[in-house]
């Protein structure tokens, strides 16, 4: 059992403030949704949680259990057990998904065992094998790029996972595949996930335990599962009125 | 110590003709103004820094070493032919009888019935201090010659091993491809470690519908100067890939001139190169489109590391006969640290309307948001520079002919990122204890 909590965390990039005291505490096989307009920041506290380098962090904690994960470079957060599933992954040319696992996986693994989990993590996403030896992200269309980050989701196995807009740029049937195996990831390892998202679609196979608003650079209300489908009926006005 | 002489020049064994040659050269060598720095075609090079007089020719291949280190057994395994040379002599020949029986001719130029005509035939018209240099002092130029309608299906290697302290050679090599004929070829070279001098020159020609992949590898000791010319021309329909690796070298200078002189001819020119320590990488090329359409595209990628240095200077030029010329010209860098160096020229010289040309280059370290991705799925930020400094190059790298060399040279690749990455760790290693003490005091 582990927990991942945030405190206070303030950030700014460009030098515009655009966490403003971000609080939020979850336990490991827990799914907590951040939900928020476009331009809320949403996508900036995935990236300030990863660890990325354009990102100044003002103020403010995130303890992985007892670690403090703001005092560590992006793959030391990675090892310590979180993963970034990205909105819009970045094209690498000349890497490929295989290149990628063998050296971000521990080097006691051996190179049989990773092949073996990429090709059965391959078969649950319905992704190609042609895939693990393309260019990371590439010349893929949106569902394959979300494809690929799950598949890393899942050969990795990280203690807690971001998952950013996982449902833009999905079709129906790759976002019911995708989203029903983070949930799994859940249930098989006990995997926490934060997911981002403005839209409840997305919860149909991913079932939040618990929902925040989040919107003007902190979060604004929490509440259950039916907290998403009071957001769905009545949008962020109320948060933009007391923001306003 | 040096003697670039006329009588020099004539002295070197080979039949009437060629010592003719040899003699006319140096006298015309003997009245050419060595480069200069002003020079806009040896800007931003070493030249000044460089000194012929250093320099003797070299003339005994005794502890020279037939096979160059570092090549994989299997490029040797699966060529057709071989030809090893040492100090600018042929120390071995061997051919496949299936190319032999063809008609394939690979061995020393003179020997061969053709050679007075083709030496030189595409030089000739790109000539240079070096390449005349190299026409006065080539001890014993090479041919391959494939003859029409003749397609070879392994390809054939060539290597060259210089060694021996102020030592200079210049190895020459003409490979004629007939009509309709294909050819793969690989020159690989390399060098001791030590102060040598290296001028190479490659002539490339290829008749109507030919079909010749060329690959040089440059593998030098990083004390050795090297000015090399790949001169190319492609009659009608011909297809001709002019590709370099590019490692080794103290200061070396690549020229590559293709010129498209048959209707539809086409080429691709492929370099990628990789400089380390005090190295400079130089290279100069040139498309030059002389008959209708045409078509000509560049791929240069190189990566600099600690005080390197890399040029890229590069011009198209559309002659006014050449309607329907498709020409791009690419080049890409990737610096690694503050202290490599590069610059990236390129240029157009257009003469006609009915053409489709771009030039794009582009010099930058690694890319924060690759670098990003990968070390937010645990990979180190040393191992992320890595595969994407490789990746970067691989593009490249599975473009290049001679498929069975491309092993070979990510291994050389990666070699040089161990270095680097080995330096960077020992710099942060070092600023750690400066910290540290600064700290504790």
């Amino acid at each position: 059992m582990s927990t991942l909590v945030i405190e206070g965390l303030r950030a700014r990039v460009g030098g515009q403030d655009i966490l403003k005291g971000v609080d939020l505490s979850m336990a490991s096989g827990e799914v907590h949704a951040v939900m928020g307009p476009n331009g809320s920041g949403k996508s900036t506290l995935a990236y300030v949680l990863a660890g990325h380098p354009n990102f100044e962090v003002l103020g403010g904690s995130v303890r992985l259990d007892d670690l403090e994960l703001l005092d560590l470079p992006a793959w030391e957060r990675a090892q310590a057990g979180l993963f970034l599933a990205m909105q819009y992954p970045t094209e690498v040319p000349g890497v490929a998904l295989r290149d990628l696992l063998r050296v971000s996986v521990s080097t006691s693994n051996d190179a049989s065992e990773i092949e073996a989990a990429m090709r059965q993590e391959a078969k649950r996403i319905g992704f190609g094998e042609k895939f693990l030896e393309r260019s990371l992200n590439v010349d893929l269309s949106g569902g394959e790029m979300k494809r690929n980050e799950t598949l890393q989701l899942g050969v990795l196995r990280p203690r807690f996972a971001i998952i950013d807009e996982i449902d833009s740029g999905l079709d129906f049937d790759a976002l019911r595949m995708v989203s029903a195996r983070v949930e799994a990831a859940t249930k098989e390892h006990n995997m926490g996930a934060l997911v981002i998202t403005h839209y409840s679609r997305v919860f149909e196979q991913l079932k939040p335990d618990t929902v925040h608003v989040f919107y003007g650079g902190r979060i604004q209300q929490t509440g259950g599962a039916d907290l998403a489908q009071e957001l769905e009926d009545t949008g962020y006005r109320r948060w933009s009125n007391e923001n306003g | 110590m040096a003697d670039f002489s006329t009588d020099a020049a004539r002295a070197l064994a080979g039949p009437v003709w060629l010592s003719d040659r040899r003699a006319y050269a140096a006298a015309e060598f003997a009245s050419m103004p060595p480069p200069d720095a002003t020079d806009e075609e040896w800007r931003y090079s070493a030249i000044q820094e460089f000194d012929l007089s250093e320099f003797a020719l070299l003339s005994d291949v005794r502890g020279a070493e037939a096979t160059p280190s570092g090549m994989g057994d299997n490029v040797l395994g699966d060529a057709g032919a071989v030809i090893r040379t040492a100090n600018g002599r042929i120390s071995s020949i061997e051919v496949d009888d299936e190319l032999a029986a063809a008609g394939v001719y690979v061995g020393p130029l003179a020997a061969s019935g053709q050679g007075s005509a083709q030496l030189g035939a595409v030089s000739a018209d790109a000539t240079d201090y070096f390449t005349v240099l190299n026409d006065a002092f080539a001890v014993e130029p090479l041919l391959i010659h494939v003859p029409a309608g003749v397609v070879l299906r392994k390809p054939i290697v060539v290597t060259h091993h210089l060694s021996g302290n102020r030592g200079a050679a210049f190895p020459r090599l003409v490979v004629h491809v007939g009509a309709d004929a294909q050819a793969e070829v690989l020159d690989y070279h390399t060098s001791a470690q030590g102060s040598l001098l290296a001028c190479p020159v490659t002539e490339l020609d290829v008749a109507s519908a030919g079909r010749l992949s060329y690959l040089n590898v440059q593998q030098l000791g990083t004390e050795t100067w090297q000015f090399s010319s790949h001169l190319a021309r492609a009659e009608r329909d011909a297809s001709l890939t002019a590709s370099t690796a590019a490692f080794g070298g103290g200061y070396a200078r690549t020229r590559s001139d293709v010129r498209l002189v048959g209707r539809g001819a086409n080429c691709d020119l492929l370099a990628l190169y990789f400089g380390d320590g005090n190295q400079g990488l130089d290279f100069r090329t040139y498309q030059d489109h002389v008959a209708p359409d045409t078509t000509s595209n560049l791929l240069y990628k190189g990566v600099v590391s600690d005080a390197a240095r890399s040029i890229y200077t590069g011009l198209i030029r559309v002659r006014p006969e050449a309607r329907g010329t498709n020409a791009f010209q690419t080049n890409r860098n990737l610096k690694l640290g503050d202290k490599a160096w590069v610059e990236s020229v390129p240029n157009l010289e257009i003469e006609n309307n009915d053409v489709r040309c771009s030039h794009a280059s582009a010099v930058g370290p690694v890319d924060t948001e690759q670098q990003f991705y990968l070390e937010s799925r645990g990979v180190r930020s040393s191992e992320a520079e890595r595969l994407i400094v490789a990746g970067f190059l691989e593009e490249v790298l599975e473009s290049l002919p001679v498929a069975a060399v491309r092993e070979t040279l990510r291994h050389q690749i990666d070699a040089k990122l161990s270095q680097h990455v080995e330096h960077v760790e020992h710099v942060e290693l070092d600023e750690l204890v400066e910290n540290t003490e600064l700290g504790g005091g």
